[in-house]
């Protein structure tokens, strides 16, 4: 067993050592339904797809992903648990990797517990359900992506209310960046490029498409990119926070 | 085995260790001593690999602590200072962890586990979470976690620090036991703890290096090295015998704390015989008297306090 392993197994047992599963679990559950029969009109739409289920997903994960990822490090670093992982033999990347891995597979177990959505709909109707498929991957990927960010932001913080915050508010960014109420900001003053740059960041656009059940290459890569890219700097964080 | 080449750490404008360098040999067991913020834990924090230094170097076991970090790790266990835990981990759960980490596997893995629950007594409490703990139990999980893979090398950062005196003496007879075929690193604030397990003192202060030596030369720096304590039956004889002692040759100073005399000597002269002899002449009767092989916490202080900051 790896050492990335080993972390990664540690971490997720720990979800479910405490209460902190099990409410994340049930509020999951029970918001993605809610917002899809109520506000969605699942069935005031008359259409067998799961497009009012997946379409609040973002704004769950909006509140729901920093909850998770703010305890990552910040929680380690406080409780001095960071000094004892950091000299057992594993190397940064493995421990990144580990904790970013188990919060991951755990939204994977959130969502994969939406299946009694999937079960209504194809009881109702005989939906696309390579679409969706597709809309799961997305949501699991922009899950991704938002974890990858709170993992980052948690490890510059010891404090986790702090970490939150900071997630939300950077995933919110992240999220409306193709929107006027983001991009308002930069246009006047920045370029047209970086403009456009900043618009093509957002999270919304890119899950769209997918969540239609469209499969693009680049929204795929963009999900891959964002993850990627914030746990690179989350071992930069690390490194340059954790004795601090 | 250790061997550090003008380490320094520097935090923002504190210089927490200031170009230290030192030469530990297997079969050490290093007391590292000085006052709170002398650069003590930044140290072993250096050597176990968690901090990277400023400037100069560590080196474990031949192997850079920067250049190759994982080599150091797999050589030394740690306990970092507080002995920190996963709080929702139960001691077995946390144990097996480490032991996972630390590659251990199948019937080795068993029986170091076994080893260390029975070594520090864990046994009773395999099943509590760490948070549900007294700080003498935790301790010892953190001790257990730092030799569950039987490491040649030892950096214990306060290793009884808030344990009662049975606890203590517990912790110092493990340490004494693994000190035969390890290198240990202890750093502490209780001059008795060197004296007991030590054989070799070092003490910083400002993050330098003020005295390399073995517990019992430190001693012998004291002015109470060979000093000569004494207790009279009869109170009423002090005054008398504090005058009489301090005009016999060879005496520096008299010191009187409450019923104690204590004679200082002057300069290598050995005065307990003259001492003795005039106890006998002058007819006083002795409840105690014995001979001084110094006092480390006066050693400690002098050396510490000396130091311009």
């Amino acid at each position: 067993m790896s050492a990335m392993t080993v972390v990664l197994r540690r971490e997720l047992a720990g979800y479910f050592a405490t209460p902190v599963a099990y409410v994340f679990l049930v509020i999951f559950l029970v918001l993605s339904a809610t917002f899809a029969f109520y506000l969605g009109g699942f069935f005031e739409r008359a259409q067998a797809d799961l497009a009012a289920f997946f379409s609040f997903h973002p704004w769950l994960y909006l509140f729901l992903v920093p909850a998770l990822s703010m305890r990552l490090w910040a929680e380690e670093r406080k409780s001095g648990t960071i000094e004892l992982l950091m000299t057992l033999p594993v190397t940064l990347w493995q421990a990144v990797l580990g904790k970013f891995l188990a919060a991951w597979a755990f939204t994977a177990l959130a969502l994969a517990l939406t299946f009694p959505m999937w079960l209504t709909v194809n009881y109702l109707g005989e939906p696309d359900n390579g679409a969706i498929l597709t809309a799961y991957l997305g949501s699991l990927l922009m899950a991704g992506g938002f974890l990858a960010i709170g993992a980052c932001i948690s490890a510059a913080t010891r404090n986790q209310i702090i970490a939150f915050i900071l997630t939300v508010v950077a995933c919110f960014g992240f999220l409306l960046a193709g929107f006027p109420l983001v991009l308002d900001l930069f246009a006047g003053w920045a370029p047209d490029a970086l403009v456009e740059a900043v618009a093509a960041l957002s999270f919304l656009t890119h899950y769209n498409a997918l969540s239609r059940g469209v499969i693009e290459v680049r929204d795929l890569v963009f999900f891959a990119l964002v993850i990627g890219v914030f746990l690179y700097a989350n071992t930069i964080v690390l490194d340059m926070k954790k004795a601090s | 085995m250790i061997r550090t080449e003008a380490l320094s750490r520097r935090y923002g404008p504190l210089l927490a260790v200031d170009t230290l360098s030192f030469e530990i040999a297997p079969g050490t067991v290093l007391g590292f001593l000085g006052p709170n913020g002398a650069g003590k834990s930044t140290t072993m924090k250096m050597l176990a690999g968690f901090i990277s230094p400023s400037a100069g170097r560590a080196l474990v076991g031949g192997h850079d602590v920067s250049r190759e970090p994982l080599a150091v790790k797999r050589l030394i266990g740690y306990l970092p200072e507080g002995a920190p835990g996963y709080g929702e981990m139960t001691v077995a759960g946390f144990l097996g962890f480490v032991a996972d980490l630390r590659g251990l596997r199948g019937p080795v893995r068993r029986q170091r586990l076994a080893t260390v629950m029975d070594r520090l007594s864990l046994g009773g409490v395999a099943t509590q979470t760490l948070e549900t703990l007294s700080k003498g139990f935790r301790r010892r999980v953190g001790l257990a976690q730092a030799i569950l893979h039987d490491p040649a090398i030892l950096i214990l950062d306060e290793p009884t620090d808030g344990l009662d005196p049975n606890q203590k003496h517990e912790v110092r007879e493990l340490i004494r036991e693994m000190a035969a075929d390890k290198t240990i690193i202890i750093s502490t604030h209780l001059l008795e703890e060197v004296d007991a397990l030590c054989n070799r003192v070092m003490i910083i202060g400002h993050g330098r290096l003020l005295a390399d030596d073995t517990p019992r030369r430190l001693e012998a720096r004291s002015r109470y090295h060979n000093a000569v304590s004494l207790r009279l039956s009869d109170p009423a004889q002090l005054a008398d015998a504090e005058t009489a002692l301090a005009a016999l040759p060879g005496v520096a100073a008299v010191e009187c704390d409450q019923q104690r005399l204590t004679v200082l000597p002057k300069d290598g002269v050995q005065i307990l015989p003259s001492v003795a002899e005039l106890a006998r002449t002058a007819g006083w009767t002795l409840a105690e008297l014995h001979l001084e092989s110094g006092r480390l916490d006066e050693v400690f202080r002098r050396i510490t306090m000396d130091t311009p900051a």
